[in-house]
């Protein structure tokens, strides 16, 4: 399973996206992922595991901020994997989605 | 708004829209200020107008609404409430904008005026509780929350190419991926910035396999257009891609364009791709559409198109379209006429008239002492000479519509007066013929026109009596036919009477009673002198003075007229005329030891006379060629020269002149010759069956034949 969902508490989902999110996973992730966008809660993107994102994905990711805004959920992103911060550069995006991306050690080498 | 470049068009209907939605939203949020999806539209509003702002440098309103962005941003967080004193503040924002808007767009040249300025600065103050510092309204803010879609000051704009991606909803699915052409277009160039439109981004039945994304992509390259496009070219299918040169470009593009070249009148597309403006792609598009917009019946010119689609800046297109003006003027200006005194070209004429006689002369010498390392010399000079005679006549050639256009107003006039209701058609308006033929065509066409306005056709009630259309139509045609000029008249009126004018002649003495004339005879009666069928002559025609007057000058022109008509359908009037008056190619022959010159056009063929093959009617003249039976005349005889049979070899030379065949018979054939014609002295003017003389290389003189008149004489 790509996805990993572990509710830390009521307000606070995190999820583990693994593999890859294009147009081959983004239909299932999304149903995967919408139930877990709850109105005024929150939800965490854990990307580490992401080793390969193209516009679908990243699609996917835009339309779930968006969601998020509707629903008051403070949506966040975070563990960013190489692959997402270059799309995410490339498609400056960065400031849309507002959250820190933590570069890891030895990154663009 | 007059100027408006059409580029922004689309921008400032979005904008708008975008607006007057943040307006509604505010009233809403007014009564519900809780509703998060309102405040969210109004970010959104100020988000996008900001980005596509920044699209086309308008700066002021990227500052100005990226202060505003910022305060809805925190109402959005959570981090400031809304309240009506805010709301009001925002629809203050609102205006201002459309005021910023409006400003930017019809006069972008000019600075903000300072009321604007100080409305701007008043707003600023009341939404965010400072004064704006200065560079946050003249330049776009580095804050950490600058917006994505900031894409950067005018100036760095201007070297960009803007690149325009709408993909289609099925772009993922055909496996397009817009991240594989940003990345590809890293390596022809810098992108500068990227913007990715989410509002197509559906809130309900989002399907994550289609495609809503548009991207605005301001590229910073040194490639060309096509070599961008090319970037894409496997996504044509799946995406709109529209391409605007960067700004900096223009002046390129512009020098480019001074220096096409002015020889031909180029067009718009081909212009533009050959400065590198658009690709061939663009324009197949914008011909495509133009042509579908022809269909549903509201054409656009090509220009208008290719800036609506943003793949041309205005100002190029503007440019491209004033060299073609340009050019065309030039090659307008550069086909148009010097004017030339005619009697230089009449000298010219006449100096060619003795070249092609002196040629004669030389040909007949060069023959007579058999000098055949000559005679290549001479042939390749008698080829130049005739060309030169050809150009020299060809100088004096005119369109004969010029002449014809003014018989519209002739129609026009008339036609009121009579209270007719008549419509004059012209064609063959360009056939050519000489310049003094049409000056003196010119009154007798006006006279038949005239004629048959005033006699041929019939008043609307007549018409409409007669079961024909109210209004009349006259046609007026010329065209060439064997080195001739025909110039018909037309009209579908009344007719000519045929009993009228056979009892008008006979009462008139013209011809006697017990007559048997032909219809075709009866109705050219009327080109004799003193006859005219209408009781009360009016202004215009109908004198009895007239057709007389019309058939002598054509003659003169060494042209003949026809009249055919139909009672109750119409009437036709035929004018032949001769393209030249000046020299002609002849066709020589003798008879009796004289030469005549037959004009080469009218020679159908020539028979040896007693070949025994055809029955020949010594007593009425007559003789049966295959079959056709034909009027002959022998030249030597009607002339009177003195017979002097050369042998019994006698030749029959077959003419035609409009339908009328007829036979010469002469002693000898001489073949083609190169004719100048020269008037004949007075005393010969009335010899029937001559029109002009001309001189020969050894000095000798041959008449030119009228044959049209011989025709006739041979009938009779």
């Amino acid at each position: 399973m790509a996805i990993d969902v572990k509710i830390k508490s009521d307000l606070i989902t995190h999820v583990v996206i693994q593999e890859e999110m294009t147009i081959y996973t983004v239909l299932e992730q999304k149903n995967e992922l919408i139930p877990c966008l709850k109105a005024d809660a929150e939800l965490q993107l854990d990307l580490s595991g992401v080793a390969e994102i193209d516009s679908a994905g990243m699609q996917l990711l835009i339309y779930m901020k968006q969601e998020a805004i509707r629903l008051n959920n403070r949506f966040s992103l975070y563990h960013h994997s190489q692959a997402v911060v270059e799309v995410v550069d490339l498609l400056n995006l960065t400031s849309f989605f507002g959250d820190s991306i933590v570069l890891p050690v030895g990154w663009g080498e | 708004m007059g100027d408006l470049d059409d580029a922004l068009i689309t921008f400032t209907e979005e904008a708008k829209e975008l607006l007057n939605e943040m307006e509604s939203s505010l009233l809403a949020l007014e009564d519900n200020p809780g509703d998060s999806e309102t405040v969210n539209t109004l970010f959104r509003a100020m988000h996008t107008i900001k980005g596509s702002s920044g699209l086309f440098g308008f700066s002021e309103i990227v500052a100005f609404t990226h202060e505003a962005e910022t305060v809805l941003d925190q109402v959005r967080n959570g981090e400031k409430t809304i309240d009506d004193e805010l709301i009001s503040v925002l629809l203050g924002c609102k205006d201002h904008t459309v005021n910023l808007l409006e400003h930017c767009i019809c006069s972008p040249e000019e600075g903000l005026p300072d009321e604007l300025k100080s409305v701007g600065v008043k707003l600023v103050t009341l939404l965010t509780g400072n004064e704006p510092n200065k560079g946050s309204l003249s330049a776009i803010s580095n804050s950490p929350n600058a917006p994505v879609e900031n894409m950067g000051a005018a100036e760095d704009l201007a070297e960009c190419w803007l690149i325009s991606l709408a993909f289609k909803s099925d772009a993922f699915r055909m496996g397009v991926d817009p991240l594989s052409f940003l990345r590809y277009l890293k390596t022809i160039g810098d992108i500068q910035n990227v913007l990715v439109i989410t509002s197509e981004i559906p809130e309900h039945d989002f399907d994550p396999e289609s495609c809503y994304l548009h991207c605005k992509v301001a590229f910073k390259s040194d490639a060309d257009k096509q070599t961008i496009e090319d970037v894409f070219e496997f996504a044509l299918d799946d995406c709109d891609i529209n391409i605007l040169p960067p700004n900096s470009k223009n002046e390129e593009y512009l020098a480019l364009l001074d220096d096409l070249p002015e020889d031909h009148v180029p067009r718009l597309g081909e212009m533009l791709i050959e400065i590198g403006v658009l690709t061939n792609n663009d324009i197949d598009k914008a011909m495509q559409k133009q042509s579908t917009a022809e269909k549903g019946g509201e054409g656009q010119p090509l220009g208008a198109i290719l800036v609506e689609q943003q793949v041309a800046q205005p100002s190029i297109v503007e440019k491209a379209l004033e060299k073609q003006q340009k050019v065309k003027k030039k090659v307008a200006a550069e086909a148009s006429f010097i004017r030339v005194d005619s009697n230089k070209l009449g000298q010219l004429i006449n100096l060619v008239g003795e070249l092609v006689i002196s040629g004669a002369a030389m040909d007949l010498l060069v023959g007579k002492h058999g000098l055949s390392d000559v005679e290549e010399v001479a042939e390749t000079m008698n080829t130049l000479v005739s060309n030169i005679r050809d150009i020299a006549l060809d100088l004096r050639m005119v369109p004969i519509g010029e002449t014809f256009s003014r018989f519209r107003r002739v129609v026009r006039d008339v036609s009121k007066e009579l209270s007719k209701n008549i419509e004059l058609k012209i064609t063959g308006g360009e056939t050519e013929l000489d310049k003094t033929v049409v000056e003196r065509i010119n009154d007798p066409l006006t006279h038949l026109i005239r004629n048959s306005l005033d006699h041929g056709i019939e008043t609307p009630e007549e018409r409409i009596q007669a079961g024909k259309p109210e209004k009349g139509n006259i046609e007026l045609t010329a065209r060439h036919e064997s080195g001739h000029i025909i110039i018909q008249i037309i009209d579908d009126g009344a007719g000519l009477n045929k009993e009228k004018i056979l009892a008008k002649a006979i009462s008139n003495g013209i011809i006697p009673e017990g007559h048997k004339l032909t219809d075709q005879e009866t109705y050219n009666l009327i080109f004799a002198a003193g006859l005219s069928t209408k009781a009360q002559a009016s202004d215009l025609s109908g004198r009895g003075v007239g057709m007389d007057v019309v058939r002598r000058n054509i003659e003169a022109l060494r042209g003949n007229v026809n009249i055919d008509s139909v009672a109750g359908k119409g009437t036709t009037i035929t004018i032949q005329l001769p393209l030249t008056l000046a020299i002609i190619d002849g066709f020589m022959v003798e008879a009796g030891s004289e030469r005549y010159i037959l004009p080469l056009s009218t020679v159908e063929e020539c028979v040896e006379m007693n070949s025994g093959e055809w029955e020949v009617d010594d007593v009425q003249s007559y003789v049966n060629l295959r079959g056709a039976a034909m009027p002959y005349l022998r030249l030597a005889d009607y002339f009177g020269s003195k017979k002097e049979q050369k042998g019994n070899r006698q030749s029959l030379v077959v003419v035609r002149s409009g339908g009328d065949k007829a036979g010469f018979v002469v002693d000898e054939l001489h073949g083609e010759h190169q004719t100048v014609i020269k008037p004949l002295g007075k005393l010969f003017e009335h010899v029937a069956g001559l029109t002009g003389a001309t001189v020969l290389g050894d000095g000798n003189v041959a008449l030119i034949l009228d044959v049209q008149g011989l025709i006739e004489k041979a009938k009779a």
